[in-house]
């Protein structure tokens, strides 16, 4: 025994601030908005390893679109102002689903505050056949691809006009048509099933690419690291987004990620280039998306992109953030808001201004208001319109086997 | 007629899906190049190219999981899992997601896959490499699950399984892969050569799964058996000299429970035999059927003869295989009542 030795000892990951002390991003990098450069999508992995570690931001403080990524964009206004009416939309979406779930119309519910930009966004790069596997909290996604609000609703309250039939927990959204694979409530599993998809489009010469989503928590699932080997193994044409939101329910992302290095940086264990972007820069998040797009229509393989971001609401209606960190962390979260980000850029362009800014909020709540209106005219969870419970026994199998036909007779349908 | 092997058997209904269908795909551990560490992909690579056949990295959640989206897109994937005893990384896959998809979604999205898995010992595989896990599908709702015993029925169901619009786990007795196994390990191997029910035609045929056969007609005693059982059955009812039908199952879910209850309301009793654990084994739910729905008709209480409750012993193989004196046992006990 070496009697210089020291005990052996653990580290136990933790956040900088919890309930009763001050928020405490001060080291946190936040690099200068434009300052990353932006490498030709078939550079090798290994040559732009510093793309995992720094940030590519376009806007800076002064709502100025900043840097390379920023010239190759090519985002009209037109496209930067629809843009803002999606994260406008979802955010006002998420507020009157959250009051419902207190009014008792739903179980359950889960939103996005800060982070619209991400899904928002990220939509821009894919075409018509593409497949989102998404995460509970990517319903920009369906918002940007036209999905109608009043069918969220309806999946939100389950009531008869859920095309899910009730079947799945609120927010579990699932549309074909819009590129939006049906969401698990088991955290993890779409990453790898997504590399699947994308998998089966080249086997099937297709042209249609994929795009996986997690958290920043779920990355530490085996389905993250299959995902990734698979991705790498055949150079599959998809594209791997990580949502760090910093908190996985209380847990601080450290935990899953270890005190250093970057959830970008695990794209480099398995040769695949990696972005980390401000995920609360609007323009910055299309064009990485953009860029990774290319790639995988290229043939040139996955591409992991880290979108930093911060959960600034509960991880859902059941959580009560204040337990477990200072409630006024989000103020001092270091990239901001999207909305106000994106806002003030078209604002300095000349092409917005607050009034028009409020004017849009009040149209868009009006419409997600009426839009709710037709929905709970079908029904909420407890009132109007279900599916059956007789069709709690259909869909099981394609065709429902005798058991299934006894235990229906049995249940009185 | 040829006769093959059961490996021969799934290796042609395989290479004529691959031929018949274009979306069909197999992959798995060592599946491509080298055709599987039991040969059942064996030149099928070569024949079809690498893009139909190919090998994985060792990862049973990542094949799992890449063939439930790649079956989401559209295509067919036969995967297989290179022991049963392996699939536990991949079972969230199963369960959580390939079982539930169409339910999920009401049908806007399907799990068309196949799970190939040898399952099974007798080959001292020791407790990783011997399991019966069929109980920890049948227990899942949206899964079918499909054991053959013979190499006319391992084609006849693989083909119906590929075919079949849902997640169809394919459990392949790997002691039957040579020859018909009939629990007596200490005699010279008989191979499948000259056995009827190895006589395989070629071309397409299907057997519809949820449907059993009855191997031996009888009327004094009704054997539940599967797989490598059937043929462990057949031995200890020709032991016994007991009049007894042999029916085997073929496919556990869905469950021909019709021809179970026919046969046991007119002979009055009932042994079920299977080689995975006993406790929440898949006769348990054999035995749970047959006394709901045959109880007037019972001569005798339901006997089970399974594997003990202990893991796959190494060298105690046969003494924890419930071999043919085991089943002729409970065969003679059931009589006796």
């Amino acid at each position: 025994m070496d009697p210089a030795a020291p005990p052996l000892r653990l580290t136990f990951g933790a956040p900088h601030a919890r309930p009763g002390t001050a928020p405490d991003f001060s080291d946190f990098p936040v690099p200068e908005a434009g300052a990353m450069r932006r490498p030709p999508v078939d550079t090798p992995a290994e040559e732009m390893r510093d793309l995992a570690f720094g940030m590519i931001r376009i806007l800076d403080d002064a709502g100025e679109a900043r840097g390379p990524w920023a010239e190759a964009l090519a985002l009209d206004d037109a496209a930067q102002l629809e843009g803002l009416r999606h994260m406008l939309t979802l955010r006002a979406y998420d507020a009157r689903m959250l009051l419902a779930q207190r009014q008792q119309k739903t179980s359950f519910y889960m939103q996005h505050l800060g982070e619209e930009a991400i899904s928002c966004a990220f939509q821009r790069a894919l075409r018509p056949g593409d497949m989102n596997f998404p995460t509970y909290r990517q319903a920009g996604l369906l918002i940007a691809s036209g999905y109608p609000i009043g069918t969220m609703m309806c999946q939100v309250y389950g009531n008869d006009g859920d095309p899910g039939r009730g079947r799945q927990l609120p927010v579990l959204y699932s549309s074909k048509a819009h590129g939006f694979f049906s969401i698990s409530g088991n955290l993890g599993t779409q990453y790898i099933q997504a590399v699947g998809w994308a998998m089966g489009s080249a086997l099937s010469g297709a042209e249609a690419i994929a795009a996986a989503w997690i958290g920043d928590g779920s990355t530490a699932e085996s389905d993250f690291h299959a995902a990734l080997v698979f991705a790498s193994s055949y150079r599959v044409p998809v594209i791997l987004n990580i949502v760090n939101n910093q908190w996985a329910i209380s847990t601080y992302q450290e935990v899953a990620r270890g005190s250093v290095g970057t959830f970008a940086a695990r794209g480099h264990g398995f040769g695949i280039p990696a972005l980390r972007v401000d995920g609360n820069d609007y323009l910055a998040v299309v064009a990485a998306a953009r860029w990774a797009a290319e790639r995988a229509r290229r043939n040139l393989g996955p591409t992991l992109i880290e979108h930093v971001t911060y959960r600034a609401a509960g991880h859902s209606t059941s959580d009560d953030p204040s337990a477990y960190r200072p409630s006024d962390e989000g103020a001092s979260w270091p990239l901001g808001d999207p909305v106000a980000r994106l806002r003030d850029h078209l604002i300095a362009r000349g092409v917005w201004s607050a009034e028009r800014h409020a004017q849009a909020e009040a149209e868009i709540l009006a419409g997600v208001i009426e839009a709710q209106k037709q929905a709970e005219a079908i029904g909420t969870l407890h009132q109007g319109r279900r599916p059956s419970p007789a069709e709690m026994f259909d869909d099981v199998y394609a065709e429902m086997p005798p058991h299934l036909r006894r235990q229906r007779q049995q249940a009185g349908f | 007629m040829a006769t093959m092997t059961m490996i021969e058997a799934i290796r042609d209904a395989l290479d004529l899906a691959l031929t018949e269908d274009s979306r069909v795909t197999l992959f798995g551990e060592d599946v491509g190049y080298f055709g599987g560490v039991f040969r059942c992909t064996a030149g099928l690579q070569q024949k079809h190219g690498v893009a139909r056949c190919f090998d994985t990295p060792i990862s049973e959640l990542g094949i799992v999981g890449a063939a439930i989206g790649m079956a989401a897109f559209g295509r067919r994937p036969v995967v297989e899992i290179q022991f049963a005893d392996y699939m536990y990384p991949a079972y969230d896959q199963i369960v959580s997601e390939a079982a539930r998809m169409r339910y999920r979604t009401a049908g806007e999205f399907t799990c068309p896959l196949v799970v190939r898995m040898p399952t099974g010992g007798g080959i001292f595989g020791g407790q990783t490499h011997s399991q019966s896990t069929e109980a920890l599908f049948t227990h899942v709702t949206g899964l079918k699950t499909v054991v053959p015993s013979t190499p006319y029925d391992a084609k006849g169901l693989l083909l119906a399984a590929i075919d079949d619009p849902d997640p169809v786990i394919f459990l392949e007795p790997k002691r039957l892969y040579n020859g018909p196994f009939d629990g007596h390990h200490d005699r010279p191997v008989t191979p499948w050569r000259g056995h009827p029910l190895a006589e395989v035609p070629k071309g397409r045929y299907h057997l519809p799964l949820g449907q059993a056969a009855i191997r031996r007609a009888g009327t004094q005693l009704t054997v539940l058996a599967y797989g490598t059982m059937v043929h462990v059955a057949l031995a200890a009812v020709a032991e016994t000299g007991i009049d007894a039908e042999v029916i085997d199952l073929r496919t556990l879910l869905p469950l021909d429970l019709e021809t179970i209850t026919t046969s046991v309301r007119r002979t009055g009793r009932c042994v079920i035999v299977h080689e995975a654990t006993l406790t929440s084994g898949f006769g348990a739910e054999l035995a749970a059927q047959v006394q709901a729905e045959c109880f007037w008709h019972l001569e005798a209480p339901v006997e089970r003869v399974a594997g003990w409750d202990t893991p796959y012993p190494h060298t105690a193989e046969w003494d924890y295989f419930p071999g043919p004196a085991r089943v002729a046992a409970a065969c003679r006990r059931v009589m006796e009542t």
